[in-house]
């Protein structure tokens, strides 16, 4: 990500440990699957219903331990990511969840949500591995992404990285 | 250096030497994906500027998540992943043929294999000694068009199943316990190798059971070694060509080893809305259910279904509770009818759906009321799983399932005798 010198600024809504693709993206919505833009409507409902009215361009996710366990529908993240949210922190990811983020282009940043609370304002320096909390005055570090998926990243996400390399090139 | 399972797996689709931690574009002997995530896969492919897979025989996608399709916007999926596997020649498991996992362990995954498959519980197929992992669309649609896909080796956390298991205790309640001590998070990123006499003498219904629920711990895969119970396996499904004996070496390197005394186990439920929830059936208060369901990619095979209808033969349904039985391939379906397990479900009072995931998605087949409790053989029990998030969901046995169909409670079946 060193190319990216981008600073996302935006509110934190917070959420528990464990919140699954289910809660993200109901499997009653199966039917929406074909139309994100509608599915995204109901982005995270079943955790918080006020969820997709109250967020903004930019606001970030932040979960507990484990977030996005379960299925592995790229819906879950494709539609976070439609819904205008910057990034999703959490202490832990599920795996198929954090590379599903990366394909989809999705920042997913794992860092001590401890120290955030719903509705602090934050600005995240992608490229320095830091997360300024500035309605508590502090500094928090996310661990850097690992080589290939930064490279995917940098291409836009899996469909740019196969389709500017015409098959992969990590 | 000995090597793990995962390890030489891996090492030998990506033609060099790797440990854990390395990461390497490898080729894929399998692709798959199913109504729920294929439609989105066929577009990325389309995005990628292709229209063709690299290997049609080795690209199967099924219509098994809701088959047959409850409303006009999937049906127009449908649509399309039956269109698209015309166009290149893709395998297409349509309506009636069962549930993915379980189509792919009888006729297509083979020990040694590398299958990836847009469905967390594509690592059901690990019991068969394969590499086998979920992963998403995008991933999914590279495997389709590339026949490649790229892999960090996992580090393995070997468990070892001991002992023996006690009367009225199966599969599930062994994956149950395990996922409720190491919870819900405990495996992830790793793959689990599972071994110990327990292990070692399951049949290949148990091993599946187990390989599918990995996921449950967050695992990539979950690993048997690939013995003569495989072989026999494959011989009778006419397969025995592409058995291969797939063991870890005896110097492998685990991140840790789980020994568990499965004597201690007793019949086991998750209760809602974490699978590691995990509670012995004998400490639970009295929970009334309103549906029991038996089915699914984890419990939905031939064994789970004898099981099931050894405790329901004679018996009758409590009154009040909705009994749903699915089997999880046709093939499974038509040995249930030739065996009288059909009958005996049909006259206990139960309602028989055809093969595919029934109502364990909460598409269709089966959505809970608010309020509900379902008892369900499924691998899940998340909030909103069954298609409301206000009702709730217990996970057991087969054995278990049956048994608290009859009592309209949850109940211990070692009480059915
Ligand atoms: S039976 Fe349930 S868990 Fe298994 S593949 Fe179908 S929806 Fe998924």
């Amino acid at each position: 990500m060193s190319k990216n010198v981008k600073i996302l600024r935006g509110t934190s809504f917070k959420f528990g440990d464990d919140i699954s693709t289910d809660l993200i993206a109901p499997g009653r919505l199966f039917h929406l699957r074909s139309n994100l833009p509608e599915l995204a409507k109901h982005v995270l409902e079943d955790a918080d219903p006020e969820f997709s009215r109250k967020v903004k361009p930019g606001d970030f996710v932040v979960g507990g331990k484990n977030f996005g366990l379960g299925s592995s529908r790229e819906h879950a993240p494709a539609i976070i990511k439609l819904a205008g949210v910057g990034a999703v922190l959490a202490k832990s990811f599920a795996r198929i969840f954090f590379r599903n983020s990366i394909n989809v282009g999705l920042p997913v940043l794992v860092c001590d949500t401890d120290k955030i609370e719903e509705g602090d304002e934050l600005e995240i320096l992608l490229s320095r591995g830091i997360i300024r909390n500035n309605t508590r005055n502090i500094d928090l570090k996310f661990n850097p992404l690992p080589e290939v998926m930064i490279k995917i990243l940098n291409d836009g996400g899996l469909v740019g990285h196969i389709k500017k390399n015409r098959g992969f090139n990590l | 250096m000995g090597k793990t399972i995962s390890e030489k797996i891996i090492s030998e689709h990506a033609g060099r030497s790797l440990k854990s931690g390395d990461i390497s574009v490898v080729d894929i002997d399998l692709v798959m994906s199913q109504d729920g995530t294929g439609p989105l896969a066929v577009s990325q492919i389309e995005k990628m500027g292709f229209d063709s897979v690299k290997n049609p025989e080795k690209s199967i996608f099924f219509i098994d998540h809701a088959a047959p399709s409850p409303r006009r916007e999937l049906s127009n999926s449908h649509s399309v992943l039956r269109n698209f596997s015309k166009r290149t020649g893709a395998i297409l498991s349509d309506v009636g043929q069962g549930i993915c996992h379980q189509v792919l362990v009888e006729n297509y995954v083979c020990p040694g294999d590398i299958v990836i498959g847009g469905d967390s519980h594509t690592c059901t197929s690990g019991a068969l000694g394969a590499f086998a992992t979920g992963m998403g669309s995008t991933d999914i649609a590279v495997g389709y068009t590339l026949a490649k896909t790229w892999l960090k080796v996992p580090d393995t956390i070997k468990v070892n199943f001991n002992g023996m298991l006690n009367e009225g205790v199966y599969a599930k309640d062994i994956i149950i316990y395990l996922i409720g001590k190491i919870t819900s998070d405990g495996a992830t990123y790793k793959a689990i190798e599972f071994g110990g006499e327990v292990s070692d003498r399951m049949d290949m219904d148990g091993r599946f059971t187990i390989s599918n629920m990995a996921v449950e711990a967050g695992a990539k895969t979950g690993i048997f070694n690939s013995d003569g119970i495989t072989r026999t396996y494959l011989e009778k499904r006419d397969r025995s060509g592409c058995f291969k004996s797939i063991y870890a070496d005896e110097d492998a390197l685990y991140e840790k080893v789980i020994d568990i005394d499965c004597r201690i186990i007793e019949p086991m439920v998750s209760q809602p809305h974490t699978v590691d929830n995990a509670i012995p059936v004998i400490d639970l208060e009295k929970i009334m259910v309103d549906q029991v369901f038996i089915g699914t990619c984890t419990n939905g095979r031939l064994s789970d279904l004898r099981v099931a209808a050894d405790i329901l033969k004679g018996r009758k349904v409590a009154e009040g509770v909705r009994l749903l039985v699915v089997p999880a391939s046709k093939e499974i379906y038509i040995e249930a009818i030739r065996e009288g397990l059909i009958e005996i479900f049909i006259e206990s009072g139960a309602a028989i759906q055809n093969p595919g995931c029934g109502p364990c998605v909460g598409i269709h087949q089966g959505i809970l009321a608010d309020g509900e409790v379902c008892l369900s053989t499924q691998n899940r029990n998340f909030k909103g799983r069954m298609g409301n998030p206000d009702a709730f969901i217990y996970l057991s046995s087969p054995a278990t399932a049956a048994w608290s169909a009859v009592k309209g409670y949850i109940s211990d079946p070692r009480e059915a005798g």
